[in-house]
């Protein structure tokens, strides 16, 4: 109970300021503001690239690595999966806008038919539920390689998620909002504490990456994965570091999450899949 | 640092001895201190415990962050050691935006534990 009335307290004092009145378009001028304010000689399409945007150094080593891309095989399986038809002769590209080709952009956005976030992996897998195949697993494996290769050919888009005059709509991207600077975990800290407050400043030898692009890139192929995840999947290694509970892929709290953040790197080129540390 | 290591666990065996019958006497006081500003350190640089090294610069450690300032002059900056205490123990009372852990509030270190970063702090 102490630990509830602890988040809570943390989430009004926090969130309280920010939560309140702005509208997500004023959020987002702000947003982008500070960002650019912090880092001045960093072009905002430039944000795509996270830590190596602001990090000559690291640049170097990931310009070596992008040369031969540790997320190419998984782009070719995702294809492939892709285009294979399911058991009634169907493929994924019957359930998408243009085939499926370069429609990463249209997600996540707010279903007001269902009433929540759809994202493009829920995308995926409802597909398959609605081709009579059983759904992929969240994090990994098939669905980031699928995610993948649909990431690929939406590469050079730019990122301009909308947030419809609808309150439930309005009231998931609070709910993000809310969850990405609240304090959380036994180390108590936000999101944003790491990468909107110290962006740039090391945590021991790491460099953190800024907030403004974080979405462009994924699914990522991450070193210390040694494979491909979903941003879900970050999201959740992320809680574990600061000691709290990760909530579930998919869960109401990481779709939420996932729009306000997307939305916040509208005007970035999109550029996944990624490759990163 | 490692020389002063030693002596204070030949000094720990007779306080164990000494302990049961007399109060502390003056001389052992101070080599448990020093004790407990070694094992201290080792907390304070522990990945899993203080992992004071993420964000501040201390002597003595490597590769260490700059999120927080640089852990020097402690005795000018907590002229009241208690104050410092406080700081460890839950920064966000007097920083109520601070990114630091409160490290006793929350338990992620035990009393003693915080007690002996406590002390290793102190002398830097």
């Amino acid at each position: 109970m102490k630990k509830l009335l602890l988040i809570t307290a943390a989430i009004s004092v926090l969130g309280a300021p920010l939560v309140s009145q702005a509208s997500p378009e004023d959020d987002l001028k702000a947003f982008r503001g500070y960002f650019m304010e912090r880092f001045p000689n960093v072009p905002l399409e430039e944000f795509a690239n996270g830590v190596y945007a602001i990090d000559p150094a690291s640049r170097e080593q990931w310009e070596a690595i992008e040369e031969f891309p540790p997320y190419e095989i998984a782009i070719d399986e995702g294809e492939e999966l892709f285009n294979t038809p399911f058991k009634n002769g169907k493929t994924y590209a019957s359930c998408f806008r243009n085939g499926g080709i370069g429609v990463k952009s249209d997600y996540p956005y707010y279903d007001t038919e269902k009433g929540q976030v759809e994202t493009l992996e829920s995308a995926i897998n409802a597909c398959r539920t609605k081709n009579g195949e059983k759904p992929l697993k969240w994090k990994q494996g098939k669905i980031a390689s699928l995610s993948a290769y649909m990431a690929y050919t939406t590469r050079g888009q730019t990122i301009d998620i909308k947030i419809p005059h609808d309150q439930r709509a309005v009231d998931a991207y609070e709910d993000g909002k809310r969850s990405y600077y609240a304090r959380r975990g036994q180390l108590n800290m936000s999101c944003a504490h790491c990468h909107v407050d110290n962006s740039g400043n090391k945590i021991r030898a790491d460099l953190l990456s800024p907030a403004l692009g974080h979405l462009s890139h994924f699914p990522v192929y991450r070193s210390k994965w040694g494979n491909l995840g979903t941003v879900h999947r970050r999201f959740a290694g992320c809680n574990k570091q600061v000691r709290a509970l990760p909530f579930k892929a998919q869960s109401p709290q990481y779709r939420n999450l996932e729009y306000f953040l997307t939305y916040m790197s509208n005007g970035i080129p999109w550029n996944g899949p990624g490759a990163r540390k | 640092m490692q020389k002063t290591a030693k002596n204070p666990r030949v000094a720990i065996g007779a306080l164990a001895i000494i302990l049961g019958s007399f109060a502390i006497a003056p001389g052992v006081v101070s080599a448990a201190e020093a004790s407990a500003v070694e094992e201290g350190k080792k907390i304070a640089f522990h990945r899993k415990k203080g992992n004071c090294l993420a964000c501040h610069k201390i002597a003595g450690g490597s590769l260490a962050g700059n999120i927080g300032p640089a852990l020097v002059n402690m005795k000018a900056r907590f002229a009241d050691k208690a104050k410092l205490r406080a700081k460890i123990y839950d920064a966000t009372v007097s920083s109520p935006n601070t990114i630091m852990p409160p490290f006793g509030k929350h338990k992620i270190l035990t009393k003693s534990e915080l007690d002996k970063v406590v002390e290793f702090i102190y002398t830097l």
